[in-house]
């Protein structure tokens, strides 16, 4: 298989996801008023939504695979 | 510590060091080590994206809606992901057209369209003033807050003041000065800036640190961590609606989705993005690191807006202190001088970052793209005849920052104080994004024509402008409030914040959505509507397939020149040292000495011609070498042409293609002909050493009963007398051998005599019954003839006679005297006569029967049986009749007897058999 290929593809399916987690119906599950740690629920799922993104592309884009 | 002169000092101090930090980033790239080519620093470039509206605005968002800043940030963190797809293309696409701006780019892909550069030019201007006087807003009331310390005062509005008396006007004095000093220093061929980029490379580090470092601050000095914020914030009702913001104070989730996607255009279409995201960078596959490294970055500087904004809340539960100013205003309530001060420097930092970069892309677009087209169109300024305008180039740069920066400054004099920070940086997005369709169509779609990409960009433009500028200036008293609240001429309909009647929309969401239909329908309507010229469609090419090609686009110019004018006329732009140095270079590449043998030819005119595009954009570029070099439009003739010569190469490799498989055919012929030849070699060396052979068997007998007869003169008579007769028998048994491969041999050789002649096959049969009847007789073997009447062959009648006594004797060699028989045969039907001599001997074994007719094969075991014959006879008939075009063969069955026969073709009336050799 032809790695720039597969890792072309990967980044590709880690853009949907980004907006699937950034998105209706998603937000809608975590828009409630509670918290974890004391940090509103929505504010801590973005965070940990996004960090999620970055850690996923940054194992991609400088993993060897 | 926070006196005015101290603060102005450190401000002007910290600028200075960016001055450093240009300075020794050119001195480098100069030196050929540059030391932006690094993924880290090209993410950091990036991070100009962060601005003023960053660095107070997003705590001031976070204050009113929660999470209402972030898409903003989320935005871009997405369309890194496929930048190295869009991004990678651009990137690509400006190197190979030395693009040096976004409306070079747009007017580039559209055939060179001046028009649409313009275009481009202009709403990129228009559209960004509101964005830069959201930074000197920000700017400005950060001093003017700094400046009450140790009280917290919020300045005057804006447009309160006289101008000479306004902060903001001295900041934009300084901004534009700071952008010339940066930006227009000298003019690039490829319009890069190294020192500029490593500046806000070093900026975007100073804005991170200061927010991460007031956030630290605030959450874990001020508080005991982000929990204690939260429970606080939560005890109070009007802050408790913002901890599960949708539906509530962030607007609908369509809001929110609108506004990621606006981020992630503006992201690459704001004019300071595309600087350095396309034009600025060194190696595409930064774009790899910076696809995790820049959101990284933009996560780390908003994990503590919230914190911030609600220790803010907290901290002044009372009002009036703006929630713009927070990140200032909490380390001076606590009078943390050193770190307010920091603060502000940070903020200073995201500002003047976003400002130099954003004025340098919009000046080299209003230079490129709006002023010189026109001045080289305007015959009076006589620019084309001038020797040297480099020097013009930069004051119009310079000019045009001035006016940028001013433009700004006066639009925050009108609507500066009716929006909070974001909303006025938002109103920039949406103007920007206009430029997607006709960008991103661009890329992927060729039929997206220049008609198409104006006529959209033009619709896009004019209802941005209707639906959110207009309500701008009547909010600031510009404009009468009626023409909101009823529209104009008060139609309802037309109102342009519920256009159309769409209601229930945030202000973006609802200019985005009617402008982007506006815009994508009437591109890609017109596109359709309409043809592209040839040179359009050539680009269209070159932009949609840019990954398949390699090497420099081909080029349109089939005209030539001189190259003495092209030098002159780079020179004019470029300066006539610089310009001479660029075709020394070039003359050296092409293994020239002296630039005057160079010829001027499209090649040349292409290398002019980027060099020009390099400095005054591709369309001016392509209108200056046009007065030096007659370019020939590229008609459907010529495209047929290429065509045709296309086509021909086709049908050319085609019949290569014949003759190859010809050429195979051929050489597999000659291999099958060598290997024949090779075992006809063999087969001579075998008949050589076998005709050897058979005649030393006679000689040995002649020797042996000559010295018997030599040696013993006493030998009696009887016997005397028999051992000459065997010396004679074997004497002539070798002369017929002799005779019978001297025969053979000439057969073989194609030297033989033929006749031909019509022959009844009947008087041949007769004669050689008759010649042999003697023998039959000697030997007491009957001979029978049954010889049908038949047509005439075609033949040498000496050589059937041949062939039938061979037969002849052949068959009473191999009949047992006294009861053998043989029996003649002769019949024909229309086309054959067929001849048999059949005996009642011992007949010939199937596997033997093939072989009898090879040279000197006979039949039993030639140890014990003493040879009857030469073993040529049967090989010299089976030749003879070959040649006469018929055929022999035997059948015969052990014990039973054989029958040897020969088939010849009836001699058709008049034909003569070809006579061979």
């Amino acid at each position: 298989m032809d790695k720039p290929i597969t890792r072309a593809h990967r980044i590709a399916c880690l853009f949907l996801l980004g907006l699937f987690l950034f998105n209706y119906p998603m937000l809608a599950l975590f828009n409630v008023s509670q918290t974890v740690f004391g940090v509103p629920v929505m504010y801590a799922y973005l965070f940990a939504a996004w960090a999620l993104v970055i850690a996923l592309a940054a194992a991609v884009i400088e993993g060897r695979g | 510590m926070l006196e005015g002169w101290f603060i102005v000092a450190s401000s002007f101090a910290y600028i200075g060091l960016l001055f450093a930090i240009a300075w020794y980033a050119d001195r480098r790239a100069l030196a050929g080590r540059s030391i932006i080519a690094n993924p880290w620093v090209y993410s950091l470039s990036l991070a100009v994206y962060a601005t003023a509206w960053t660095f107070y605005g997003s705590v001031g968002r976070a204050a009113t809606d929660g999470v209402g800043f972030l898409p903003i940030y989320i935005g871009p963190t997405l369309l890194l992901l496929v930048g190295w797809f869009v991004l990678r293309k651009m990137i690509r696409i400006a190197r190979l057209t030395r693009t040096t701006s976004l409306a070079d780019f747009v007017s580039s892909r559209y055939g060179n369209s001046a028009l649409l550069g313009g275009l481009v030019t202009v709403i990129a201007v228009v559209g960004i003033l509101p964005y830069i006087s959201l930074q000197l807003k920000a700017v400005s009331t950060s001093f003017q807050v700094l400046l009450q310390y140790p009280q917290i005062v919020m300045p005057p509005p804006a447009g309160s003041l006289q101008v000479m008396q306004d902060t903001a006007f001295y900041v934009a004095l300084f901004m534009a000065l700071f952008a010339i000093a940066f930006g227009t220093r000298q003019l690039d061929a490829a319009e890069r800036h190294e020192g500029m980029v490593a500046a806000v490379a070093f900026e975007s580090l100073v804005k991170l640190v200061a927010f991460i470092a007031v956030g630290v601050y605030v959450t874990f000095f001020m508080y005991a961590g982000p929990g204690d914020i939260f429970t606080r914030a939560a005890g109070r009702p009007d802050l408790d609606v913002l901890l599960a913001p949708f539906g509530g104070a962030a607007g609908g989730y369509a809001s929110w989705a609108w506004l990621t996607v606006l981020s992630m255009l503006a992201f690459v279409f704001l004019p300071r993005q595309f600087q350095v995201a396309v034009i600025e960078v060194t190696d595409e596959r930064h774009l790899k690191r910076a696809a995790w490294a820049f959101p990284l970055y933009v996560l780390a500087i908003n994990v503590f807006v919230l914190p911030i904004a609600f220790g803010g809340l907290l901290r002044f539960p009372e009002g009036g202190v703006d929630a713009d100013t927070f990140v200032l205003t909490l380390p001076m309530a606590m009078h943390n001088e050193g770190l307010a001060l920091f603060v502000f420097i940070g903020g200073l930092s995201a500002a003047t970052g976003m400002v130099i970069v954003e004025t340098i892309a919009l000046s080299t677009m209003a230079c490129n793209n709006l002023v010189m087209p026109i001045l080289l169109r305007v015959r009076i300024f006589r620019l084309t005849e001038q020797r040297d305008i480099s020097s013009l180039l930069l004051d119009i740069r310079r000019a045009a920052i001035v006016a940028i920066v001013m433009g700004g400054y006066f639009y925050y004099l009108l609507a500066g104080e009716a929006y909070a920070l974001v909303s006025i940086g938002l109103i920039s997005f949406a103007a920007v994004a206009q430029f997607a369709p006709a960008v991103i169509g661009g890329l992927y779609w060729k039929g997206g024509t220049a008609r198409g990409a104006l006529t959209g960009l033009t619709a896009g433009f004019v209802v941005w402008f209707y639906t959110l500028m207009l309500p701008a200036f009547a909010k600031s008293d510009w404009l009468a409030v009626e023409l909101l609240e009823r529209g104009p001429w008060g139609i309802e309909l037309l109102k342009p914040t519920q256009l159309f009647g769409l209601a229930g929309l945030d202000a973006t969401t609802h200019a985005m959505l009617w402008s982007m239909i506006f815009n994508v329908g009437a591109y890609v309507l017109v596109s359709m509507l309409g043809s592209q010229r040839a040179g359009e469609h050539a680009q269209a090419t070159l932009f949609v397939d840019v990954f398949r090609q390699t090497g420099e686009p081909g080029s349109r110019w089939r005209g030539a020149t001189s190259s003495s004018a092209l030098q002159a006329l780079v020179g004019r732009f470029l300066g006539p040292a610089r310009a001479a140095e660029l075709f020394a270079a070039y003359a050296k590449n092409r293994g020239v000495e002296r630039i005057d043998e160079l010829e001027g030819d499209r090649d040349l005119v292409r290398f002019a011609e980027l060099q020009l595009a390099g400095t005054i954009g591709a369309a001016s570029a392509r209108t200056m070498v046009a007065t030096v070099a007659q370019e020939e439009p590229l008609e459907i003739e010529q495209v047929m042409t290429i065509i045709d010569e296309a086509s021909q190469l086709l049908a050319y490799s085609h019949r290569l293609e014949e003759k190859q498989a010809e050429l195979e055919s051929a050489t597999r012929d000659l291999q099958g002909a060598n290997e024949r030849l090779k075992e006809l070699d063999r087969l001579k060396d075998d008949f050589i050493s076998t005709v050897t052979h058979e005649l030393r068997t006679p000689l040995t007998s002649i020797r042996a009963f000559s010295e018997i007869l030599h040696d013993t003169p006493d030998l009696d008579a009887a016997e005397r007398q028999r051992f000459l007769g065997l010396v004679i028998k074997e004497s002539e048994r070798l002369t017929r051998l002799i005779n019978q491969v001297l025969d053979l041999a000439k057969l073989e050789s194609g030297l033989a005599e033929w006749r031909s002649e019509e022959l009844d096959l009947r008087e041949v049969v007769a004669d050689a019954v008759s010649a042999t009847s003697a023998l039959f007789k000697a030997k007491g073997v009957a001979l029978e003839t049954r010889l049908v009447p038949s047509p005439l062959v075609l033949g040498d009648r000496d050589r059937l006679m041949q062939v039938l006594l061979n037969l002849l004797s052949n068959a009473v060699k191999f009949c047992t005297p006294g009861s053998g028989k043989v029996i003649v045969r002769l019949a024909g039907d229309g086309s054959t006569v067929r001849v048999e001599v059949a005996d009642n001997g011992v007949g010939i074994s199937p596997e033997h029967q093939n072989v009898i007719f090879e040279k000197f094969r006979q039949v039993g075991d030639p140890m014990t049986e003493k040879p009857a014959g030469t073993g040529l006879g049967l090989a010299i008939c089976r030749r003879i009749v070959g040649h006469l075009g018929g055929r022999m063969g035997v059948q015969s069955e052990v014990g039973r007897g054989s029958v040897f026969y020969f088939i010849l073709p009836v001699a058709a009336p008049g034909e003569r058999l070809a006579v061979h050799g």
